[in-house]
């Protein structure tokens, strides 16, 4: 085996962000799974910035990663709200029947 | 070192799987937990690798706060029972094919780019931001934290209070029959509007009248 470094961690990260763009398009059951994808995607962007700040001994990749889990965190509870007064509208969160927009 | 490799490995593969697990998983309630499983290995990677603070914060804020409010909706909107009652999977068998191939396309792209990246440490380290040995990460991030990028962490303070007004105001519903409080209306009552002395003659009672 061999020592783990930087590219071990990135390659991680790219799964990662791999699988959470396959779960938006493969997902067809509800919004909320697209939702914990979206959050996926910004967990390999975060892993990034910190293996990233590791390699370089520079500690600014972790603050932005901190901001990051911010705007996640802002962005799971505005998501939520939606998908609750959707379904309180709706009474579905069928990702197929959502096409009020005619998107 | 093999400590390290062997750790790393083994908390990589159990968040690939889990995070496989979910996109596919039918069941939401599972999805959740599975999303749980990825963020608490990611959290313990980061703690092997030096980054102490954000791995803790992964821990509060993904799982005691983001995983348990994705819970809580999934569990609040009923969504397992609907989706046993209409079981179909053409969209799925549908979507599979260029969902695939979208995902295999920009997993090559990403790996391309790693593939292609020099680790040559080129980039020289800012002395105030460097790593201190003798400092902790904490002490470290702290430091730059509440100096240097004093304004992004209040605007992202304001972002999240924003979002908590935003989350609010769109789930609000303004209910009938519910008796609520009235402040100024209460607070601004005399006692000449709610009190009256009646003088109450011997052998007869007392009539109300509105």
């Amino acid at each position: 085996m061999s020592e783990i470094g930087l590219g071990h961690y990135l390659t991680l990260a790219a799964i990662i962000f791999t699988i959470g763009i396959t779960g938006i398009f493969l997902n067809r059951k509800n919004v909320i799974i697209i939702l914990m994808s979206i959050e996926l995607i910004l967990l390999a962007v975060n892993i990034n910035l910190v293996s990233f700040s590791i390699y370089l001994q520079n500690l600014v990749g972790q603050v932005f990663a901190m901001f990051i889990l911010t705007v996640a965190a802002a962005e799971a509870a505005v998501g939520l709200a939606i998908i609750v007064i959707y379904y309180k509208n709706k009474g579905s969160i069928d990702v197929e029947r959502i096409s009020s927009l005619k998107g | 070192m093999l400590a390290h490799t062997l750790f790393f490995y083994f908390f990589s593969t159990i968040t690939v799987f889990s995070a496989i697990m979910v996109i596919v998983t039918r069941n939401t309630v599972y999805s959740v937990f599975f999303l749980i499983l990825v963020f608490i290995s990611v959290s313990v990677l980061f703690i092997m690798i030096g980054a102490e603070f954000l791995g803790m914060i992964m821990l509060i804020v993904y799982v005691g706060a983001v995983a348990v409010l994705f819970l809580f909706v999934v569990m609040m909107l009923n969504v397992v029972e609907q989706i046993t009652q209409k079981p179909k999977r053409s969209g799925i068998i549908n979507n599979m094919s260029v969902g695939s191939i979208v995902g295999a396309i920009i997993f090559l792209e990403l790996l391309v780019v790693i593939g292609g990246w020099k680790y040559k440490g080129t980039f020289l380290p800012l002395s105030f931001t460097s790593t201190n040995s003798d400092l902790t990460n904490t002490h470290a991030l702290g430091n730059i934290l509440y100096t240097d990028y004093i304004h992004l962490f209040q605007i992202s303070g304001m972002i999240l209070l924003i979002a908590m007004i935003g989350a609010i105001t769109l789930t609000f519903s303004k209910r009938e029959n519910v008796k609520r409080q009235k402040y100024f209306d209460q607070i601004q009552r005399e006692k000449s509007s709610g009190v009256s002395l009646v003088d109450v003659e011997s052998g007869k009672g007392v009539t109300f009248d509105e």
